[in-house]
Parts: C-alpha cells; sequence; structure tokens
C-alpha cells in the first residue's frame, strides 16, 4: 500500500563558498511515513532540512510540494504552507505562555476592537494539545516546562499550522528513556493523521524503532534510500561511512611501542557531572589517542575538563601516576597540558593581533622584567617557530586574522609548543584546514609524539582519527564505549559503537 | 603542496591591501580631522591661533584626555566605566579635605588614590563576579557622588595651598601644568599598552576573552587593573580640577564620563574591545576641545554646540560600527 509522495526533492544541488554541501540529491517523503535522514557529520542533513524548510534556496533542482513545484522565498512560507520544523535546539519564546507558543504562527482571535481574545487562544491551545494527548495547561509558562514538555508544545504548534510535513533534527538527544517512548507514541499518532514526518538521528536503535524508510546521505550525496525493515545497522553505517579508500590519506603510521609502564595521563571515572561520565582513558608518553564519536558525545567537554574549564563532579585525573586538582586553564597550563580548541577563531586566536604575538603570547613575560617584554627575546622565539613548523605568513606582524586556516592552526600549535608541554590534546584540529596543511599538520603531530608527548586528538573526521591514532576511544552519549587497537580501528567499526548500532 | 599554500597565501594579500588603506585611514583618521578643523577655525577666527589661545584650549582639554586616558583601557578590554565623572568629584573633594590636616603632597596622593580604590572596586565586581560593567559602573557612580556630597556636607571646600592650586592653574615655563601631567600620563600608558605584559594582555582580553581564559591569561587581576587605571586618572582630573576651581565641589564632573567615552570611540578604539590606540584617544580629545573652542570663538550659542557636539558624537559611533564591519570581511 504505496502512498503518494507529498514532498519530492529532485536533484538538489547546494553550494557554499568552497564546498559543495548538496550534489545531486534525491529525496522523497509520502504522506503518513516517518523517514529517516541519517549520515556522519557533515554529510548534508541540516542543509538538505533548511533547504525543505525554506531557509537556503537550492542552487539547482526543485522541490515538489503536494505535486506541485515550489520555490520558497522564506522560512514562513514554507511554514504557511505546512512544513513545521523542529528544531535541535527548541525555538520557544521561554516568557509567554503554552498558548501564545502554539499559536503565535496564527492569527491571533480578536475581538472586534482589535483587542486579544485570551479565553479563546487558551481554549484553542487546549484543543491542541488534548489531541495529541496532553494534559499541559495552556497559561503555563513555556521557562517552567521540561525540554521534552516543550517538545508538544512545538509539536502542537506544528498541529496549529496544519502541518502536512514535520522536520524532527535529532529531538531525543536531550530526552531520557521514558520522554523518548512518549515521544515516539506521539509520533506514530502523528503518522496516522496522514502527517510526514522527517526524522534526523543518530541512533540507530531509535531509526529501527520509528521509522519506515531511510536515506543516507554522505558527503552530501544521496547515497541510498531503504525500506527500513529490508536494512540492518551494519548495512546503514557501511553506506554512511564508505568512502572511496582514496580519500583516506597515506597512513605513514610507525607502530607505537609503550616506552613506560606508567600512564602519562589517566583519567579514572571522570565526570563533570553534565556531559560526561564515568570517562576512563589512558595516555603513555609518545602516544597518540584518538576519541571518536558523534558531534554532542562529550568529546569536546571531556577535553575542556582535563583542561581546567570545568571542574570534576567524579572521579580523578592523574599526571605520571599522581592524581591533580585542575581549577583553571591557568593549573593545567603549569602542569604541562596544552589544549588547542575546537573552535579556532572563538576559543585561540585573537584575530586582530599579529601573528607573532599569537605565537608568543604564553612566554611574553618570561625573560623581562618589571612587566616589560624582552623583544628581542621574543622575536626570535617567534621567529624560530615560524620556521620550526613552517607557518606561511608574510611577517610576523601580520595580522592573524589574514592567514589561512591552515597556518592559523600551525601558528595556535606553535603556541603551546612555546611552553614545551608534556600533553597535548587537540581538537579537531585540522577543520577548516585544506589538504595540503592537514599533511604537514599530522606529521607535525606525529613528530611531537616521537619527541615523547602524549597527544590526544578529538576528530569527527574519520580518516584523520585512522591515519594517526594509535588508540581509539569512542565516546557515545557522554560515556566512552569502546577502546580500538590495531585492526579494530577502522571506519565501520568505529560508527557502530558511535551510533550504538551494535546494541540493535 | 607548497603552491597550494602559496596561492592562498598571495590571495589573502590580495584581499587585505584595500583594508590597508583604510587601516591607515583608521589610524590617521582622527588625526587629519583635528588638523583640518583647527585649520578651518584658523581661518574663521584670527584670535584662534595664537599661543594663548592654543595652551588655554589645550589646558581645557587635560582632564577630559586625562579621563579619555584611562577609559581607553576599559574600553580596549570590551568594558566602559561611567563612574570617572563621580570619582573627579570625589578626589577633589577628598585631597582637598586632607589639606586642612595633612602636607599638600600627602593630600593629593590620597585624592588620587580614594580614585583608584574606587576603579579597584569596579574591576573586581566587573571581572570576579561578571556583572556588566555598565550596570557595575552605573551604581558606583551614584554611591560615590553620594559619598563626596557626605564627605563635604554638600558645600564646597575651600582650597588654600598653593602647591595644590598650582596643579590647575600653575605653569612650567610657557606650558600650563595640567598639558605636562596629561603628557606625561599618555607618554607612561603608550609605554604601557605596547612594551609591558599588562597592555598586551588588555588587547588579548579586550580581542577574545574566552582564548585569553584558555590561553591562561590572568583575567581576573588585569580587569581589576584596568578599572584601577581608568579610577587613578579620574582621581588626577579631580586634583587638577579641584586645583583650577580652588575648592573641592561635590557636584562637578558630571557628564565627563560620556565626555571621555566619547574621545575614546573618537580616536578609533572600538566598543567592542580590543582594537585602539592609546594617541587616538589623545586626539579624539583634542577634537571635542578645538571644537568647542572653535565654536565658542566664532561666537556660536552654547545650546548650539551641545547640539552640534551630540551630533557628532552619533557619527563617531556609526564610523566605528562600519569600520568593524571593514575589519570582520
Amino acid at each position: 500500500m504505496e502512498s503518494a509522495p507529498v514532498l519530492q526533492l529532485n536533484g538538489i544541488t547546494k553550494s557554499f563558498p568552497g564546498v559543495k554541501s548538496l550534489d545531486n540529491v534525491h529525496f522523497e517523503l509520502r504522506k503518513g511515513e516517518v523517514h529517516a535522514l541519517v549520515g556522519e557529520n557533515g554529510a548534508g542533513k541540516s542543509t538538505l532540512m533548511k533547504i525543505i524548510g525554506g531557509v537556503y534556496k537550492p542552487d539547482e533542482g526543485e522541490i515538489v510540494y503536494r505535486g506541485q513545484i515550489v520555490q520558497w522565498q522564506s522560512p514562513q512560507q514554507a511554514r504557511n504552507s505546512g512544513i513545521s520544523v523542529i528544531h535541535q535546539e527548541l525555538k520557544l519564546a521561554a516568557n509567554l505562555s503554552i498558548a501564545e507558543n502554539v499559536l503565535m504562527g496564527t492569527d491571533l482571535p480578536r475581538s472586534r476592537f482589535g483587542f486579544i481574545r485570551w479565553d479563546e487562544i487558551n481554549s484553542r491551545a487546549k484543543e491542541l494539545l488534548e489531541s495529541i494527548g496532553s494534559d499541559l495547561d495552556p497559561k503555563r509558562k513555556v521557562s517552567t516546562l521540561s525540554v521534552a514538555q516543550q517538545q508538544i508544545v512545538e509539536i502542537a504548534r506544528a498541529l496549529s499550522i496544519r502541518a502536512d510535513v514535520i522536520i524532527m533534527d535529532e529531538p531525543s538527544a536531550t530526552l531520557t528513556g521514558k520522554e523518548i517512548e512518549r515521544l515516539f507514541a506521539l509520533i506514530r499518532m502523528l503518522k496516522a493523521r496522514g502527517v510526514a514526518i522527517v526524522y534526523i538521528s543518530h541512533r540507530m536503535e531509535e531509526i529501527f524503532e520509528i521509522s519506515d524508510r531511510c536515506t543516507v546521505l554522505r558527503d552530501g550525496q544521496w547515497i541510498a534510500t531503504k525500506a527500513t525493515k529490508d536494512t540492518d545497522a551494519q548495512e546503514l553505517v557501511r553506506l554512511m561511512v564508505g568512502r572511496d579508500v582514496s580519500h583516506i590519506f597515506n597512513t605513514v603510521k610507525t607502530s607505537y611501542a609503550r616506552t613506560s609502564e606508567t600512564p602519562l595521563l589517566e583519567t579514572v571515572g571522570l565526570s563533570d557531572g553534565k556531559r560526561f561520565a564515568d570517562a576512563s582513558l589512558t595516555l603513555y608518553p609518545g602516544e597518540i589517542v584518538g576519541i571518536s564519536g558523534l558531534v554532542g558525545s562529550g568529546r569536546s567537554e571531556f577535553l575542556l575538563n582535563l583542561f581546567g574549564v570545568t571542574r570534576a563532579a567524579a572521579g580523578e585525573i592523574r599526571l605520571a601516576g599522581k592524581p591533580v586538582t585542575l581549577r583553571s586553564p591557568r593549573d593545567a597550563i603549569r602542569h604541562g597540558i596544552a589544549l588547542v580548541p575546537e573552535s579556532r577563531k572563538e576559543q585561540a586566536l585573537f584575530l586582530q593581533l599579529g601573528v607573532g604575538e599569537n605565537i608568543s603570547v604564553l612566554k611574553l613575560g618570561e625573560a623581562g622584567r618589571a612587566g616589560f617584554i624582552r623583544r628581542s627575546a621574543k622575536e626570535k622565539l617567534e621567529r624560530d617557530y615560524r620556521e620550526k613548523l613552517g607557518i606561511k605568513t608574510a611577517s610576523l606582524n601580520t595580522r592573524i586574522v589574514n592567514l589561512s586556516g591552515g597556518n592559523q592552526q600551525k601558528a595556535i600549535i606553535a603556541r603551546w609548543l612555546t611552553i614545551a608541554p608534556r600533553v597535548l590534546l587537540l581538537d579537531e584540529p585540522t577543520r577548516g584546514v585544506d589538504v595540503g596543511a592537514k599533511e604537514e599538520i599530522y606529521s607535525i603531530i606525529r613528530e611531537m609524539a616521537a619527541s615523547g608527548l602524549g597527544i590526544i586528538v578529538v576528530s569527527s573526521d574519520l580518516p584523520e582519527i585512522l591515519s594517526i591514532a594509535d588508540r581509539v576511544y569512542v565516546m557515545r552519549q557522554g560515556r566512552f564505549v569502546a577502546e580500538l587497537r590495531d585492526s579494530a580501528i577502522n571506519q565501520e567499526t568505529i560508527m557502530l559503537h558511535a551510533t550504538g548500532g551494535q546494541v540493535s | 603542496m607548497s603552491a597550494n599554500s602559496t596561492s592562498i597565501e598571495s590571495a589573502a594579500g590580495k584581499r587585505s591591501s584595500p583594508l590597508r588603506l583604510s587601516g591607515m585611514l583608521d589610524k590617521m583618521g582622527i588625526f587629519v580631522v583635528v588638523i583640518f578643523i583647527c585649520v578651518l577655525f584658523a581661518v574663521l577666527d584670527e584670535n584662534f591661533l595664537t599661543w594663548s589661545n592654543m595652551m588655554n584650549m589645550t589646558r581645557q582639554t587635560a582632564i577630559n584626555a586625562i579621563l579619555a586616558a584611562g577609559m581607553t583601557f576599559v574600553i580596549l578590554t570590551g568594558g566602559i566605566d561611567l563612574s570617572v565623572g563621580a570619582i573627579v568629584a570625589l578626589s577633589g573633594v577628598t585631597g582637598v579635605y586632607f589639606t586642612q590636616y595633612l602636607p599638600a603632597p600627602a593630600a593629593i596622593l590620597i585624592g588620587i588614590a580614594v580614585g583608584g580604590v574606587a576603579g579597584y572596586i569596579n574591576g573586581f565586581l566587573t571581572a570576579k563576579s561578571r556583572l556588566p560593567a555598565i550596570i557595575v559602573t552605573l551604581g558606583s557612580m551614584t554611591y560615590l557622588r553620594g559619598i563626596a556630597y557626605v564627605v563635604t556636607g554638600g558645600y564646597p571646600l575651600i582650597l588654600t595651598n598653593s602647591t595644590f592650586k598650582n596643579l590647575g592653574q600653575g605653569y612650567l615655563g610657557p606650558v600650563p601644568i595640567p598639558i605636562i601631567i596629561m603628557i606625561l600620563v599618555y607618554a607612561v600608558f603608550f609605554v604601557v599598552l605596547k612594551y609591558t605584559v599588562f597592555g598586551r594582555n588588555v588587547y588579548m582580553i579586550g580581542g577574545n576573552p574566552e582564548a585569553a581564559h584558555l590561553t591562561g591569561i590572568k583575567v581576573v587581576p588585569r580587569m581589576t587593573g584596568v578599572y584601577t587605571i581608568s579610577g587613578i586618572c579620574a582621581g588626577i582630573a579631580g586634583i587638577i580640577l579641584a586645583g583650577r576651581l580652588l575648592s573641592g565641589q561635590p557636584n562637578v564632573g558630571s557628564g565627563y564620563e560620556l565626555d571621555a567615552i566619547a574621545a575614546v570611540v573618537l580616536g578609533g578604539t572600538s566598543l567592542s574591545g580590543g582594537v585602539g590606540t592609546i594617541f587616538g584617544s589623545l586626539f579624539g580629545a583634542l577634537f571635542m576641545g578645538v571644537l568647542s573652542n572653535g565654536l565658542t570663538l566664532l561666537s556660536v550659542p552654547y545650546y548650539w554646540q551641545l547640539i552640534i557636539k551630540g551630533i557628532v558624537i552619533v557619527m563617531a559611533i556609526y564610523v566605528d560600527r562600519l569600520r568593524q564591519k571593514n575589519a570582520r570581511t
């Protein structure tokens, strides 16, 4: 019993400066189906979602909605036509009531004199909420609701505009097990009414429980659309990661041999009380440990905790066998821990200052007297590291904002090398870096490890992990779920653990 | 590989060349404008370009310039200090008050130190408790003014000490002492901002507070230091003003904070922090001084001067925003 497609995307292509985010993508959504959209981080899921929702206009291709070719001029137009997007970060007005939020996009009922009719608003919202089995009081303020309850408000809001298509972007990401069950019951109810649902999620068990079909995207391309009952987690993961082998970097990985029995860095049951828990990891001198996992799995938070940005709520950090307490980044730096953070521009660079100053910032006070900077020593240090890491810049006074991503990243790494750290934490070290500079950064990382540093690399880029990590931890929903070595380090195994595919 | 990187390099180089020109204009901008209006007023009024008028004008500018010097540090960190006007009054009355009991140098130092302490408290509250600077200093602007009234009981305190008076009215050779103090302040601050770790950290904290924190820069003490500097500058300005007025008056200095902020922004310092120079602020202050001096010479009524000054300030903020847009692309 195949129902007609309510929405069809044909040959959609969308480019952003420098990247083709979607390339000739096809997608079909039928009335009353739950269609899962899966793919790695950066596969193009959110771009596709934004095209359906009218946020972006496609460069090529057509959108057919209810049998007609449409061109959304704005998200409002898509919404008014019955396409509702429920974002991962819910977009409700926290200080208004549930009823106001539910009816926000509609014409509010008004009296003859143009005044708002509150009784009417509240009763209409109540009807909508009751129709999806919720007994929330429409007069309650949204800020008093849990995330799960806010999601119900979002769904009621989608129904208030009589949505035919609802796109849910990782709706379960912040829900508990019970709440997810309730969400699924609600989705089934919507399905029975003929609403079509695009369900974006990384969690295999959910995809297999709720979806009818799934479409796999990889590197912006349509890979496959399958009936969920005809496939399994292994196959989906293979489709998600199955890259061309030529894309993978030439691995000049030297086999790593432990030189010491004491780990350089060890965490035992570490938890920040929020984003990750019970994290135990070891790092030996000269070793490169990779941490893999989906975006939002708690990887970056783990690194920030090791760097003293957040406090440990439970567990212990040991450096060379001795427990340490890190209260601030300064503490961490004093212990010889360095962090190259995830977002260069926001967390590391002083964009308006020179390349040189960005390199020497940690050593500014050194060798000077009474707070004065010794310029000769400073400039020598900057020249040395510029040469050592091959940073290409017109001069050391050039503002760092004018450098390419790769050279900016090298400057940040140089910054940390000036203090001769023992442990180097790298969060997405080659994000936004061109291919050539990527290779250079890898060889810098390998060289540093060879000189005895312990290095932890967090990366969403699987080929990157494969080409530099000696050992890999996989994080899922705030926990390390696997520790892989040698031949177990491959894309399929990592993705299976990262998505929880093995559980299903 | 190397070919790849060089092409990126040259692309970046090409992109920055028009920016470099506007960057020059940024730095020179206010300087050029000051020269321009000086020439304009010199042509319009023969009295403008006389030594006595120049000295008079610069002396009147000195107080705003000194406040702007301290304010530059604060704005470079991305903050704001609304309390400097109140500190001018409090330091003045405190200094004059203590001349009754102590030798003048000690009384003067106490007056300045009171400004430093008030600034320290501003900085500590802003940095440690992460309250917005505008709220913290809005509060201190009010309570410090209150303290100034309490110290004097609401009346002016008459200043009789001649050393103290000289700071406001005296000359060193042909040059008024306030101008000499102003030049000293700017010379010291130029060195501090350019050649000390503290100074560079100020730019870093303002340019990217999160990166500053993640590179282990001592953000809280630095911020406290910055507001203390602003307080000390306001203290110095308060002493000079008391010397000039021959009395400590609790009601002086209101609105000075806004003139100082305007001078800093006119001088090219970005209100969002991280970008700016100390000499820019000096010329910003001079610009405002020249403007009101020239308009007065041309007998433009005071009310109209206010209107013109206000429009100029709004234009300055607008230019500031354009510049930031430029810097981002």
